[in-house]
């Protein structure tokens, strides 16, 4: 896109650089166009410290209203493509109006950014954070700069992980117990677990567990709901009979999993479902949806 | 339709080895290129061509074997870090992210080899974890491959685990530990094959279930192979939790095959010293189960283990492997009711064989099992079945065969109740077999006792059997008959006393069969009772003035009621060969009387019972025989009894038979010998009187057939003549020689007939005595031819 703008051969040059930009983390991001970028990441409460290099091209001088930079935390749901709504919105003045002939070079600091919100593209919603350059000017339309960054905010394992254990089934046809390991996992846990086959009367042909994700977006009339199934890990092959106990080990860190966002911004909501499903013969699907919750922990590596 | 269900297999299996051989090549290219991601998704895809249901085992195994052979490769690349550079504890996590269980367990269990192999992790910990994966393939056919897999890759490994740490026995149980698991879950789907697929025919079932059994025995051969499993762990752990599964699995076809494999596998030293635990599974199985086969194999090994050296024979009687077997053995049969006769008697054939090469001097085992087998038998109405009475007559050959000595058996009580259970045919059978048994090893039964224990072990032959109504063979009959008259002559005793009472013994028990068998057992008896008079005969000075229970006299009044019991048959003439028989044994024991009251019997019988010309021919030949030979009579008695016979000769039918008979009764004047009877008139009255009759049968003969019939007769007469010539019989003279042949040669040009052979050798004869010169030759001078 920068590119792009530079058909059009604007005036000047921007470039927005973190101080720390070697040595942070870059993940990958998606664009819009489809490209992956590399980006750094952040956390919330973290100081966003950098600088900003503003460049006139060809020596040309540069008449402006000031020079601004803002952090902004958006969503922007696909229904409503375009808007954006800003939950988070820091402006730091970086020039007063005035003119530029030369290179010219502007720190910037946003110290402990309260962002609470993790970067997310999904389905029919993103949430993303930007940092953006305004050169104002007059007649002529002001020159913008994006530098997007992702954040990812970690959570400390929880005090309280209960099992996961149910017993269910069609009477008098099938019944079984199974058991997760745990109800809330981080994005690269195993799940580990186990179904108890009590009572077997049809004849099964596999037993497969899926990662469920389901995602809500707006409110009320307006809500839309996608569910995504990420993993379908068969779990069993032929027919069970009656005491038989299947061991589950599923790795999660091949799957692109996000953390479970509960409500966010009152904007949209992601969540995780391990689902059961039991195929018989006449491939009738007999299924348990059971949700988890998913974090992120702090990789220690 | 089935034949459609083959073409379209072939198909589908060619179509798997085409999936398997294009993911193959793509995983080759990977794997030479260091491209662990590539091979993990092309091997991943080739083995999903094994998740296919519509193959039999057998063509599921083909399949198996193909990508059997390419996970070999990717093992190899798998141990090498330094071609992929993943740590082998990565490694393992990776490939679990196969979504499809199957590919996704085969790559593990590669792995999980590797893994082992390289001690990073506690092999316990990762043969449990594989052995627990594992059940997430439920499926019959598919889970016993890939647990077979795992059996087969982890192997080697194994073989290490348990026997490379010496005296490590912990991880020893874990290798052992690991393989019980994987054979339970093994047997449990192999089990399970039986209930899949209803509609299906049972029989083809079990066909394509026997063909996967091997894949559930290898873990067994495999337990058998580690050296650590030494009889303490066997004990403690392996055999009991191998026999839990096996009894609880409650199928047919796994109980039979799995007792039979331990029984195989192991060696016949752990079967012995846990031969109690072993047993006790036996009642356990299923009732249909053939536990006789299996049961019938460990008595086998044991005893051909037993025979192997002769320390391992204490050990036998340490475990007292006989009380275990013997006891196992009446609880099958107790358990298993509907097992048919024959099973319970191929057991019991094991159990002797076993006892015969174990025990071979524990003739009370011998009778126990025996004793056994006919309370299982009294149980059951009588044996029909022809496979059961071929093992019973097994059972009972093989003492026989063993001890080589049919004495033997007869000590064992309950042989002949045995026998009670045999059908008349297979009665017969056993019969012959204990007589051949006898006539092979030369037995000689000597004691009146056994003989009578013999007798009643053969009774089949001795006499009818009731209901034998079927009608008999008569060569088998005849046959079966001979034999009871050999094995008559096999009944000895060098003591009189006791050889009398043999012979009384084998009276009575032949008497009691009836006139049929008679002529063929009499004859032998006859001569067994003459031996025995022959023989008190070189004794009798011995043992004069004592009282005596067997004398000569009583033997000949038992005898005679033997022959006399041949009245009945009727078979006059046998009677009348052994009374001839008689007379002579009498004749050497110098017993006129008897000699005198046999001739009389003869006499009797010629009278009375041979009627038959040509018989009366032969009779009449054998009495001039017998009597000729007779030096016992006195003047009077002889002369009764010669003069009855030429009187019968004289009077039979044929003229030429008469002729003969005359000529012959002239011996009975002229004997050769010290004493002998020399009186030339009647042997001269008896020649001249043959040749009357010969002359009578001459014209006879020319006026019935308008030709007078063959010299023969004369020149039979002459050879007569000139043997008591030669004799020097005083009446017998060259003139009357001379005659004869002048009267034959008369004969000879009216009829016209070709020269006799008879006459020209007879006068050849007379020619070369009269060249001979000498004595002889003189008193030949004087006939002139």
């Amino acid at each position: 896109m920068n590119y792009l703008v530079g058909a059009f051969k604007p005036p000047c040059n921007i470039f927005i650089s973190f101080a720390d930009g070697r040595s942070r983390k870059q993940v990958p991001l998606k664009k819009e166009n489809g490209k992956t970028v590399m980006v750094a990441l952040f956390q919330s409460q973290e100081s966003i410290v950098g600088e900003v290099v503003i460049e006139p091209v060809h020596r040309k001088k540069v008449e402006h209203n000031g020079v601004k930079i803002e952090l902004l935390g958006q969503i922007e749901l696909y229904f409503d493509r375009g808007n954006f709504y800003d939950f988070t919105s820091l402006v730091r003045e970086l020039d007063i109006p005035g003119e530029l002939y030369e290179r010219k070079t502007y720190p910037f600091e946003f110290s402990t950014v309260e962002m609470p919100y993790e970067s997310y593209n999904g389905v029919n919603v993103r949430l993303r954070y930007i940092l953006k350059v305004t050169i104002s000017r007059n007649y002529v339309g002001n020159i913008v700069e994006y530098q997007e960054f992702v954040v990812r905010n970690y959570t400390p394992p929880p005090s309280i992980n209960n099992i996961i254990k149910m017993e269910v089934g069609i009477e008098d046809c099938l019944h079984i117990e199974f058991e997760y390991s745990k109800s809330k996992y981080h994005l690269k846990d195993v799940i580990i677990g186990k179904i108890y086959f009590l009572l077997v009367r049809i004849k099964l042909k596999n037993m497969d567990l899926e990662i469920r994700c389901r995602e809500s977006t707006g409110s009320g009339p307006n809500t839309y709901v996608e569910t995504e199934t990420l993993a379908k890990f068969e779990l069993m092959d032929g027919a069970p009979v009656r005491g038989e106990s299947i061991p589950i080990r599923l790795f999660l860190s091949p799957y692109e999993l996000t953390p479970t966002y509960q409500n966010i911004n009152n904007k949209f909501s992601v969540k995780y479902y391990l689902n059961l499903v039991l195929v018989d013969e006449e491939d009738r699907r007999y299924f348990k949806q059971q949700e988890i919750t998913m974090y992120r922990l702090l990789e220690t590596s | 339709m089935l034949l459609i269900g083959a073409e379209d297999e072939e198909k589908w299996l060619a179509e798997g080895i085409a999936g398997i051989q294009h993911n193959a090549f793509y995983l080759h290219r990977a794997l030479d290129s260091n491209n662990l991601r590539d091979a993990l998704k092309y091997s991943a895809q080739m083995l999903s061509e094994l998740r296919t249901s519509k193959l039999s085992p057998q063509k599921y195994y083909e399949l198996y074997m193909r990508a059997f052979d390419e996970l070999r490769i990717l093992e190899m690349f798998f141990k090498d870090e330094s071609k992929h550079g993943v740590s082998v504890v990565d490694l393992y996590e990776l490939v679990q992210h196969a979504g499809n269980i199957l590919p996704r367990l085969y790559l593990l269990c590669t792995v999980g080899s590797v893994y082992i192999k390289s001690k990073e992790a506690p092999a316990k910990e990762l043969l449990q974890d594989l052995v627990e994966m594992c059940h997430g393939v439920q499926h019959p056919i598919r889970g016993l491959f890939l647990r077979s897999y795992l059996a087969q890759i982890s192997r080697d490994k194994l073989l290490d685990i348990g026997s490379d740490y010496e005296g490590d026995a912990e991880t020893v149980m874990d290798a052992v530990e690991f393989i019980l698991e994987n054979f339970t879950e093994m047997n449990k789907l192999w089990v399970r094959m039986q209930l899949e697929g209803p509609g299906r025919v049972r029989e083809k079932r079990e066909k394509e279930r026997s063909a996967l059994q091997e894949l559930v025995g290898k873990n067994l051969h495999v337990l058998s192979q580690i050296e650590g499993v030494d009889l303490e762990i066997y004990k403690e752990t392996v055999l009991p939790r191998v026999l839990e599964q096996v009894v609880n699995c409650k199928d047919d076809l796994s109980q039979y095959y799995l007792m039979d494999c331990i029984i195989q596998v192991f060696p016949d030293e752990y079967h012995l010293q846990t031969l109690e635990m072993l047993l006790a599974a036996f009642p356990q199985v299923q009732p249909t189960v053939d536990i006789k086969t299996v049961l019938s194999r460990l008595m086998d090994r044991l005893s051909k283990y037993a025979a192997s050296s002769a320390d391992v024979l204490t050990e036998f009687l340490q475990v007292e492997a006989f009380t275990k077997l013997s006891n196992a053995i009446e609880k099958v049969i107790k358990m298993q009711v509907d097992m048919p006769a024959v099973g319970a008697i191929t057991l019991y054939v094991s159990l002797l064989t076993f006892t015969l090469r174990v025990h071979p001097d524990r003739l009370d085992y011998v009778d126990q099992v025996l004793g056994a087998c006919v309370k299982k038998l009294s149980s059951i109405p009588k044996l029909e079945d022809r496979w059961a009475t071929k093992q019973l007559v097994a059972l009972l050959s093989a003492p026989l065969e063993k001890y080589n000595d049919t004495v033997t058996a007869l000590t064992l009580s309950n042989y002949p109740r045995v026998m009670d259970h045999l059908d008349n045919g297979t009665n017969k059978v056993m019969a012959m077999v204990i007589i051949e048994s006898i006539m092979k090893n030369n037995t000689c039964i000597s004691t009146a006792d056994k003989v009578e224990v013999l007798f009643e072990l053969i009774k089949g032959l001795i006499k009818d059997l009731d209901g034998a109504t079927d009608e008999l063979d008569e060569e088998d009959f005849k046959d079966e008959q001979n034999s009871v008259a050999k094995l008559i002559h096999m009944l000895y005793n060098n003591e009189p006393e006791e050889m009398l009472k043999i012979i009384c013994i084998v009276w009575k028990h032949i008497m009691a069969g009836g006139p049929k068998r008679l002529p063929f057992t009499v004859p032998s008896l006859v001569f067994s009772a003459l031996r025995l008079v022959r023989q008190m005969q070189g004794q009798e000075g011995d043992i004069v003035g004592e009282e005596v229970p067997a004398t000569p006299k009583k033997i000949f009044q038992l005898l005679s009621q033997m022959i006399e019991a041949l009245s009945a048959v009727p078979s006059p003439e046998l009677a009348l060969r052994l009374y001839l028989q008689c007379a002579k044994a009498a004749n050497g024991c110098d017993l006129e009387y008897v000699a005198y009251e046999f001739f009389t019997q003869v006499f009797v019988l010629y009278e009375e019972e041979i009627a038959n010309s040509k018989a009366q021919v032969t009779a009449i030949h054998l009495i001039i025989g017998a009597l000729q030979r007779m030096n016992v009579f006195n003047v009077e008695n002889r002369d009764t009894l010669t003069h009855k016979t030429t009187g019968y000769s004289a009077r039979l039918l044929k003229k030429p038979d008469q002729c003969r008979a005359v000529y012959a009764c002239s011996h009975l004047f002229w004997v050769d010998g010290q004493d002998g009877i020399r009186d030339g008139e009647r042997v001269l009255l008896c020649l001249k009187r043959a040749l009357r009759i010969a002359n009578a049968a001459q014209q006879m003969a020319s006026i019935a057939r308008d030709s007078s019939g063959p010299l023969t007769l004369f020149v039979e007469i002459l050879n007569k003549y000139l043997y008591y010539f030669e004799k020097g019989n005083k009446q017998i003279t060259a003139a009357a020689i001379q005659h004869l042949i002048e009267l034959i040669n008369t004969e000879m040009q009216s009829d016209s007939a070709t020269s006799d052979a008879f006459l020209a050798s007879t006068l050849r004869y007379i020619q070369f005595q009269k060249q001979r010169g000498g004595v002889m030759g003189a008193k030949f001078e004087s006939i002139k031819l």
